[in-house]
């Protein structure tokens, strides 16, 4: 049996009618036709579908998609506004933190959530956060350095110290 | 890599999802609550439950709390003193930050560090990953090793059970299927109480080849009441009786914790698996128990 759900995406709303079993991720892609989240492993391992559901970074193949109605979602495609890209992004460009990008949208949305939060966090629980998703081309090492230059961005702008 | 179909409930208060569970239990219903180990075993279609009672919009369910103990049926010897009362809701991620004072918050904040990664955290629960049962599972160890009390409620009644009963073997509870787990209860330890955990795996947030949990009193310089727990290793946690007897009244020292890590190496019988034979883990095991002794003392 299908039920009527409100996904809120990135702000906007989707009304769309979805068995039980569509993982969240699935219905962002499939039903909501944004296809910024990757999904790759399908069972909570590579993180590469992580969005950011009500503040906090999950994984969206590990949560089916009737248990985010009525929840503010955000994904990749919510990140620049027209054509000024996040920090992050900008930083993940500016360190050569991307190569075939598979992964980058789930870094991104774990980056930002990280990001946002009121304590942001220490270099060490930065490293240990990033080491939640896989990159298999990249490498870590200028990802770990574009989180950090967009942290130092983001504070500098806010007037966070 | 889909689940089975099934159908989806999503009750609004405990009686009402006790309700519908007693009503689903024969089809296989079952609780979702983080979801996080559930959900990949559906899309494995290990599991393949008829119905998921989804208990994530109940209000009150994340409440942490610390009450008086209270006597109860299967412990009528609790000790009197205070425990911290987990509900069925509270996630992994509660614990980053101490949720008590004392040993026992700062045991729990070192311990959550070590559940799988960040985003698993944000959304697994402290009571589903007893639900589960995983013998990996750092939460099962904390529970089995601190002798925690597991509330469980159906709408025959309520029953509390004891986590040495709690834990029947791989992913096996003592859960009928027309019950829910609606919070573990864990006495509070002496100001005073020493503890210390260790967990090795192969790369950070992989599931634990080996793990140790101890905690002791020091009375006038001895170790009284040491409890020693062990998990990722038997289809269970498991105390060590040994190690815990070679330690009680002993002065801490290195070698007096070498031979309680040994006493444990010994005394457990590893599940084998490829590539991990048993004298492997036997090895992690006296390393684990004797790092988390040094933890507990420093």
């Amino acid at each position: 049996m299908k039920h009527p759900i409100t996904l809120t995406i990135n702000g906007h709303r989707h009304e769309v009618e979805v068995e039980p079993r569509r993982t969240l991720a699935d219905v962002i892609r499939e039903e909501c036709r944004l296809t910024g989240t990757h999904v790759g492993c399908e069972h909570g391992v590579c993180g590469a579908c992580t969005v950011i559901v009500d503040g906090d970074p999950v994984r969206a193949c590990l949560v089916f998609a009737v248990q985010a109605e009525g929840a503010q979602i955000r994904t990749v495609e919510g990140l620049a506004q027209g054509s000024q890209l996040h920090p992050l992004q900008q930083a993940f460009m500016d360190h050569h933190a991307l190569q075939c990008g598979f992964c980058t949208p789930g870094f991104l949305m774990l980056s930002t959530a990280l990001l946002e939060r009121p304590d942001p966090p220490s270099d060490a629980e930065l490293q240990e956060a990033l080491s939640s998703n896989l990159c298999r081309c990249t490498g870590y090492k200028n990802i770990v350095l574009a989180v950090r230059a967009a942290s130092k961005a983001m504070h500098a702008t806010s007037g966070a110290a | 890599m889909r689940s089975v179909a099934f159908q989806y409930h999503a009750p609004r208060s405990l009686d009402e999802a006790l309700a519908i569970l007693a009503e689903v239990a024969p089809e296989d219903g079952r609780i979702i609550a983080g979801g996080q180990s559930l959900v990949p075993t559906m899309a494995f279609r290990f599991v393949r439950p008829g119905h998921l009672v989804d208990i994530n919009r109940i209000a009150g369910l994340d409440r942490l709390s610390e009450q008086p103990v209270v006597a109860s049926v299967p412990a009528p010897d609790a000790a009197p003193g205070t425990e911290l009362v987990i509900g069925a809701l509270v996630r992994h991620a509660a614990f980053h930050r101490p949720v008590v004072a004392g040993p026992l918050g700062r045991l729990l904040t070192e311990v959550a560090g070590h559940i799988a990664h960040y985003p698993i955290r944000m959304r697994g629960t402290f009571c589903g990953s007893l639900a589960h049962a995983d013998p990996a599972s750092e939460w099962c160890l904390v529970a089995s090793t601190l002798d925690a009390r597991l509330v469980l409620r159906s709408v025959r009644g309520e029953r509390i059970v004891r986590a040495d009963d709690f834990f029947t073997g791989v992913m096996s509870t003592a859960i009928e299927p027309d019950e829910m787990l609606v919070e573990a209860r864990i006495t509070l330890p002496s100001a005073g109480a020493r503890m210390g955990f260790d967990e090795f795996s192969r790369r950070r947030g992989d599931f634990a080849l080996a793990m140790a949990l101890v905690s002791f009193d020091l009375v006038d310089g001895r170790i009284h009441s040491p409890r020693v727990g062990v998990s990722g290793v038997e289809d269970r946690p498991c105390r060590i009786a040994q190690a815990e007897a070679l330690l009680e009244g002993c002065v801490p020292a290195i070698d007096v914790f070498q031979a309680a890590a040994r006493a444990a190496a010994a005394a457990v019988d590893p599940l084998e698996q490829p590539q991990l034979p048993a004298i492997y883990r036997r090895e992690l095991v006296e390393s684990s128990v004797r790092r988390a002794l040094e933890r507990a003392w420093v």
